[in-house]
């Protein structure tokens, strides 16, 4: 479990994120939603500590984050998994080279063990006999792909999302979300997903928090959200007229 | 720039260095960065160092041979004007400054790209010193190629004076030979070797950095790029001018 209490953030004068308090349950699919500039990717770079948070706690299973030096953080790390908005794969290795990387750098595995775990992840999220290639040699999709063997490789507890299905198609944003559905269970992770994507919430969610304006406006699950009251959220969910007959339907 | 904006830079700059130079989080990784870095960082520059030096080498000698028409002067000298202009500036500072844009606008370019894409902070994620795994190679693999790369470019430097002493009949052989090796102090030699050293840390440390917090996208690593090339030569001639002080 993943605890944020009462955390904000500031870029110089501007308040990003304003007394966050929430719970990021135990071997669940947990969603940001909010629109662009809410500050959801803000709150996910302060939860695993790119961005130093200006008050509250975050707390690892009952481990304050905020307060540990630097050894203790990269203790911490070793048990994140994060998926990057454009895939962060590194541009100068091969997909293989890519997953294998915090194998070597962190695991006492040999070459060979290193090689085949990364093989085992690699198919995992189906990409297979296109190790030897290069991230830009391949598509968007498969890097977000590769990007979610590399961050399975060290079997974390916590996997970060940000934004996994930006200028994905509709059918591999499916793909995407029931591979990282089928590997929280799998492996029985925390995840933390940032997304614009209803889609991807309604089929995959298990508990929504919806920041707005930096501030957390609403927190429920996948049932709760079609019958909310809350102003801005619908306004965010049913923003399309589609999906304003949808809500008519499903109540 | 006001003053505070000075010291902040400066401050950020030390506290950048003070992460690069802890121990590498795995030592096998890091020697095999090194070794990539060596070829891109010296031996994928010698054939520029080369090509340069042998121009400045011949220009240096038929300058000297120029102003040396009196009849008094001996020929010898053109030689050891032409050693001592390679040895003492031009293969440590001149050739430092030709790396600060070749070496340095590629590093600043390729650290802010990995920033713009997020590659450093996925290594942060993963728990890695990204200061440390990716600067810290390229320094080594600086300090241990520039002094290489003074080395060929006197050389080349000293063989392109020879050339063209010899082509242009300007100086003979024998009188060049002569002047090369009359009155040598091997000192002069390990002051240019510590005066490159000293240039590569410069260069890469600094490129490193420029790249390091690029902050925006692909137009702000160009803008690093050039920031790094800039303040680099900058801060070369100024230690340059400091070295020489002290050393000689």
């Amino acid at each position: 479990m993943i605890e944020v209490q009462h955390i904000s953030k500031s870029f110089k004068d501007v308040k990003v994120l304003d007394d966050i308090c929430a719970i990021f349950q135990e071997g669940k699919v947990n969603f940001t939603i909010g629109k662009s500039g809410s500050g959801k990717t803000v709150l996910l770079k302060s939860i695993v500590g790119l961005h130093e948070i200006d008050e509250g706690k975050i707390l690892f299973h009952n481990r304050d984050f905020t307060h540990m030096d630097l050894k203790q953080r990269k203790e911490i790390r070793k048990e994140i998994g994060m998926v990057f908005q454009g895939g962060a794969l590194f541009d100068s290795a091969t997909l293989e080279e890519n997953v294998m990387f915090p194998l070597k750098m962190f695991s006492s595995m040999t070459y060979d063990e290193c090689r085949e775990r990364a093989n085992f992840c690699l198919q995992r999220v189906q990409v297979i006999n296109k190790n030897h290639l290069y991230p830009a040699e391949i598509s968007g999709g498969m890097q977000k792909r590769v990007a979610i063997a590399r961050a399975i490789a060290l079997n974390p507890k916590y996997l970060f999302c940000d934004e996994p299905n930006s200028g994905l198609d509709p059918i591999t944003s499916i793909v995407i979300d029931n591979l990282i559905k089928e590997i929280i269970l799998e492996f029985n992770i925390t995840a933390v997903i940032n997304t614009h994507d209803m889609n991807s919430v309604m089929e995959i969610a298990d508990n929504i928090i919806f920041i707005n304006q930096g501030k957390k406006w609403w927190q429920g699950n996948k049932e709760e959200i079609w019958r909310t009251d809350n102003a801005e959220l619908n306004d965010l969910i049913f923003a399309s007229e589609l999906t304003k007959k949808l809500k008519k339907f499903y109540i | 720039m006001s003053f505070y904006n000075f010291f902040y830079y400066i401050g950020r700059y030390f506290i950048l260095m003070r992460r690069v130079v802890s121990k590498p989080d795995d030592s096998k990784q890091f020697f095999a960065n090194v070794s990539r870095e060596i070829v891109v960082i010296g031996y994928n520059s010698i054939s520029i160092v080369a090509i340069i030096s042998f121009f400045m080498g011949a220009v240096l000698t038929l300058q000297t041979a120029y102003n040396m028409t009196n009849p008094l002067y001996p020929d010898y000298l053109i030689g050891l004007g032409t050693r001592d202009s390679i040895f003492l500036e031009f293969s440590s500072t001149i050739v430092g400054l030709i790396l600060a844009g070749k070496v340095g606008s590629n590093i600043a370019s390729e650290i802010g790209t990995m920033r713009v894409t997020q590659q450093i902070d996925a290594l942060e994620i993963m728990g890695v010193n990204s200061a440390n795994f990716l600067i810290l190679p390229k320094v080594t693999a600086a300090i241990c190629t520039f002094p290489v790369l003074c080395i060929v470019s006197m050389i080349v430097g000293i063989s392109g004076g020879w050339a063209a002493g010899e082509l242009s009949g300007e100086v003979p052989t024998s009188q060049f030979v002569y002047g090369i090796q009359y009155m040598f102090i091997p000192y002069y030699i390990l002051y240019s070797l510590i005066k490159i050293t000293v240039f590569g840390v410069i260069i890469t440390s600094i490129s490193s950095y420029f790249g390091y917090f690029t902050d925006g996208g692909a137009l702000e690593v160009g803008r690093s790029s050039t920031k790094a090339v800039v303040n680099s030569t900058l801060v070369i001639l100024i230690f340059n001018l400091i070295l020489t002080s002290v050393l000689l």
